[in-house]
């Protein structure tokens, strides 16, 4: 009933602050062109990167749980959009399962992308250290 | 049933993006998401379904199983739609750019 609005509701935070990140970077990145980069710094990925990959994973869960939820008619076209908000009782029943389940949606895709943001910057890690190896060397 | 065919879905779509430089070419990773954003959804709707039904969860009547199917069936049809919509629109090979300048 419902429980995708919490995720849906992460995604729009999310990628607003996806924006702001993206924006902050590329300034922080023409400042560092001006002064020079290394080839390891300008492999690294940015913040904003990661954090599209949970903008990603909480859009499209929620693209297809609402698709769910149009289909056994608990949303509709026109308003009030929720089948359940047109009497108390079942409102109040959706608000429950949104603080339970929708809130553990949202926990646990957050989870997901938190430990596929560590792996990732393991393998970044391993992929700087080669980086900065190689221009130690001398190698471009 | 709906989540076992979106799990499935989100496997093979992460194996095709892994070994084919052309599907990531193609945005693949787009259905990847997709797909495992909804499984993990679905698999926290499952728990609470299974934590209220108990071992009746798994035991689903032949109706709800073909029901469940074919809702399956038209999430991963609804994805790949969207998928299709979002490379004609991102085209990452310039395809319709090169077919609306030859019209």
């Amino acid at each position: 009933m419902s429980c995708f609005i919490v995720p849906a509701a992460e995604a729009v935070v999310t990628t607003i602050v996806t924006k702001v990140i993206e924006h902050n970077e590329k300034k922080q990145n023409e400042g560092q062109l001006k002064y020079g980069m290394s080839i390891s710094s300008f492999s690294k990925e940015g913040f904003s990167k990661k954090l599209k990959r949970l903008n990603h994973l909480l859009w499209g869960g929620t693209c297809l749980l609402a698709f769910e939820h149009l289909w056994h008619g608990e949303i509709q076209p026109f308003f009030p959009f929720v089948t359940a908000a047109s009497n108390p009782v079942d409102t109040a029943e959706m608000l429950k399962e949104m603080s339970t389940v929708g809130v553990s949606m949202a926990v646990l895709v957050t989870v997901v992308w938190g430990i596929m943001t560590y792996v990732t910057s393991l393998i970044e890690s391993r992929k700087d250290e080669l980086m900065t190896g190689m221009e130690a060397k001398g190698v471009h | 049933m709906t989540l076992l065919l979106t799990v499935l879905a989100a496997v093979i779509t992460t194996v095709v993006w892994y070994t084919s430089e052309k599907a990531r070419q193609l945005k693949v990773g787009t259905l990847c998401y997709m797909f495992w954003g909804a499984s993990i959804m679905w698999l926290v709707d499952a728990v609470f379904e299974y934590m209220e039904l108990g071992a009746g969860y798994f035991t689903p009547a032949a109706e709800a199983i073909l029901n469940d199917a074919f809702l399956g069936l038209s999430v991963i049809t609804l994805a790949l739609v969207i998928w299709v919509a979002v490379l004609l629109v991102k085209d990452p090979q310039n395809i319709v750019k090169q077919v609306l300048k030859k019209n």
